[in-house]
């Protein structure tokens, strides 16, 4: 057999990654060409407000990608990776925050303009170091994981799964969402962390600062999916769908289930903090509605409309949703609820699969291949 | 201080690093020894004073009327249920009470439900591989490579179960009888020294049930096997052992025969079933 003993290697072999990278690279290409050497005027010119509309899908993209990993091979259903994201999200923002300076309002070369208005004097501790690149990038995927390593190490230790977890999930990014309203906390209230200047020394306001985030969102996605990939093509990920589909056979086969599910949930989580912290400097702002359930439950719809269990489904949905709210936003402000719950009606119904489903059909039918597939599992 | 100098001899590790010495002593005869189990839920008592030892290598069959106790007999040796008191070994060295399910599963034990569960949207080897003998800790399973000697074990069992055929369809496919042979195949594949089997043979056609009973006898000898059955035809094919619950407790014990001859197992289970 030729496929690769390497686990991070096996993703590459496989004709779905390949073709997947394939095409995410040539769109970044492309958009990278048509934002620099169109005209202007030209129909074809990609202007940088559409960069960066693309570069924000591509870190929901990412974002549904980490709930298809642990939704689809692991069965949790998270309706809580909000948080996750938010948390990377803030880790990065507090790092924008410190790099404003003393161009602020206030002019206060250490205090943020909302600590200075809220008359503090001094840094809370937890904003210490966060003035460092290193520091910030690493409390992006620490914050988001060590959230992770606890509330699942309590969950998946007491054996709740299913519906329970999900609700916890919800309990979970909804109290989250409470506390960061409050300015006691220290993360500006519910007006959030905002007016940013600089990346790394690059202005944010420039165009050229805005394609180079979009060429990193999209590079981070495209490492994200082979992370997720090789580990679902590895034994691991198959005692995860294990895991899913019969959990106590799994355990009497001597595998600790709470421990890949803690696994796999952490890595979910950091994924999901990389795709906040991408964002946040694409936006130009943070603030705690990223916690808020609706948007937790929104990433889920990507997911089931692109179809589960996939990866690439989770990309296309989340690209394609978010598109369509996009649109519909601009045209029918009020109309975009009903036609997203439309939406996943349409396609619980009759695609059950999502949007992968119905690819998978198209390519099962060329083959003409006739082995019945009772793949999907249930919720 | 002589504790001290333990800790800095360099060409030892540390008692609480060592491994556990982890074989299956059978020297002493039994390699499951219950003696005095009893376990009640809300005041139902659900096994009463159960004693049963079962020897290195037998074929043993357990039968009884509904509410015996026998699948919560198994549930307390898997780890799954914990008696109220008694003692349950395996071997003379494992207490299985201070185990949970996965250790006791890595000792050697390996269960088969009632129910078939097999991984139904994994292939029928991947099921196998999966429940191969090997490192079950996180990294290792992320980074574990397919052997061909691993290859070859499962093809062996494959072989053993008669599924050759089937290696590379989904689980979910395979009919009632298949998926129990592939749940028996995932049980020889961690090399067990015990196996307990739940009700192997119902929902079996005839010839299912004869392939089944084959199977079953070739595996007594190399591993221990304990049978939980309601269907008599089926435990006198294969039975040289059998042991009668009754209200969660042994009622009888010995060759078929004898225990079809007894009065008290005629009265409470033979004469209301035939």
């Amino acid at each position: 057999m030729a496929i690769s003993q390497n686990w991070l290697l096996r993703p590459f072999q496989e004709r779905s990654t390949q073709i997947f990278l394939g095409v995410l690279f040539a769109a970044l290409v492309v958009v990278t060409f048509l934002h620099l050497f169109m005209p202007q005027d030209s129909a074809l010119h990609v202007s940088a407000y559409t960069v960066t509309l693309l570069g924000k899908y591509l870190c929901y993209a990412l974002l549904a990608v980490a709930v298809d990993l642990v939704w689809g091979y692991l069965g949790i259903l998270s309706l809580g990776h909000g948080a996750f994201f938010a948390l990377g999200g803030y880790a990065m923002g507090m790092y924008l925050m410190r790099q404003i300076g003393d161009r602020g309002t206030y002019g206060d070369p250490i205090l943020p303009d909302f600590m200075v208005f809220l008359n503090w004097d001094e840094l809370p501790w937890y904003w210490l170091g966060f003035d460092m690149a290193w520091f910030a990038f690493i409390m992006v995927l620490l914050a988001p994981g060590i959230l992770a390593l606890v509330f699942g190490f309590l969950a998946f230790r007491s054996r709740v799964t299913g519906v329970y977890l999900s609700i916890i999930t919800q309990a979970l990014t909804f109290a989250l969402m409470l506390a960061f309203f409050r300015n006691e906390m220290g993360f500006g209230g519910n007006n959030g962390l905002t007016d940013f200047r600089d990346i790394l020394g690059f202005n944010l306001r420039t165009d050229a600062t805005r394609l180079g985030l979009f060429i990193a969102t999209g590079i981070a996605l495209a490492i994200g999916y082979v992370i997720c990939r090789a580990i679902v093509t590895s034994k691991l990920g198959r005692v995860s769908i294990a895991c899913r589909d019969a959990e106590a056979r799994t355990r009497f086969l001597g595998y600790r289930v709470e421990r890949v599910q803690l696994f796999v949930f952490v890595v979910s989580a950091m994924l999901a903090g990389v795709a906040g912290a991408l964002y946040v400097p694409q936006v130009g702002i943070i603030n705690p509605s990223e916690f808020s359930p609706l948007f937790s439950i929104e990433i889920v719809v990507w997911v089931a409309l692109g179809g589960r269990a996939t990866l690439y489904g989770a990309v296309i949905g989340a690209i394609l949703v978010n598109y369509a709210k996009t649109v519909f936003t601009g045209v029918m402000p009020d109309a975009w609820l009903f036609a997203l719950g439309g939406l996943f009606v349409l396609v619980t119904v009759f695609l059950p699969k999502g949007i992968a489903g119905l690819l998978q059909k198209r390519r099962k039918a060329k083959t003409d291949d006739d082995t019945p597939t009772g793949q999907e599992a249930t919720a | 201080m002589s504790m001290l100098e333990q800790l800095t001899h360099r060409d030892r590790v540390f008692d609480f690093l060592a491994p556990v010495a982890s074989p299956v002593d059978v020297r002493h005869g039994p390699i499951l020894y219950m003696e005095g189990v009893n376990v009640s839920f809300d005041g139902f008592k659900a096994i009463n004073n159960l004693n049963l030892t079962v020897d290195d290598g037998e074929l043993r069959c357990i039968i009884g009327p509904n509410g015996a106790g026998k699948t919560t007999m198994m549930d307390i040796i898997t780890g799954k249920t914990r008696p109220d008191t008694g003692s349950v070994w395996f071997g003379s060295r494992h207490n299985l009470l201070t185990k949970n399910e996965p250790d006791i599963a890595s000792l050697g034990i390996g269960r088969k439900f009632q129910k078939p569960t097999v991984f139904e949207a994994l292939t029928v080897f991947e099921n196998l591989e999966l429940a191969m003998a090997t490192d079950k800790r996180i990294l290792p399973t992320l980074t574990a490579i397919m052997k061909p000697e691993y290859r070859d074990r499962i093809d062996e069992v494959l072989q053993t179960i008669g599924l050759q055929k089937l290696r590379d369809k989904l689980a979910g496919i395979l009919s009632h009888g298949q998926k129990q042979w592939l749940e028996i195949g995932m049980l020889l594949m961690q090399k067990p020294r015990l196996l307990l089997v739940d009700e192997p043979v119902a929902g079996m056609t005839e010839q299912e049930m004869e392939r089944t009973a084959e199977l079953l006898t070739s595996l007594a000898g190399k591993q221990s096997v304990v049978v939980v059955e309601h269907d008599m035809g089926f435990v006198r094919s294969i039975a040289r052992q059998v042991t009668v619950l009754h209200q969660g407790s042994v009622l009888a014990e010995g060759t078929m025969d004898q225990v079809s001859n007894d009065p008290e197992v005629i009265k409470v289970y033979l004469g209301e079933e035939e």
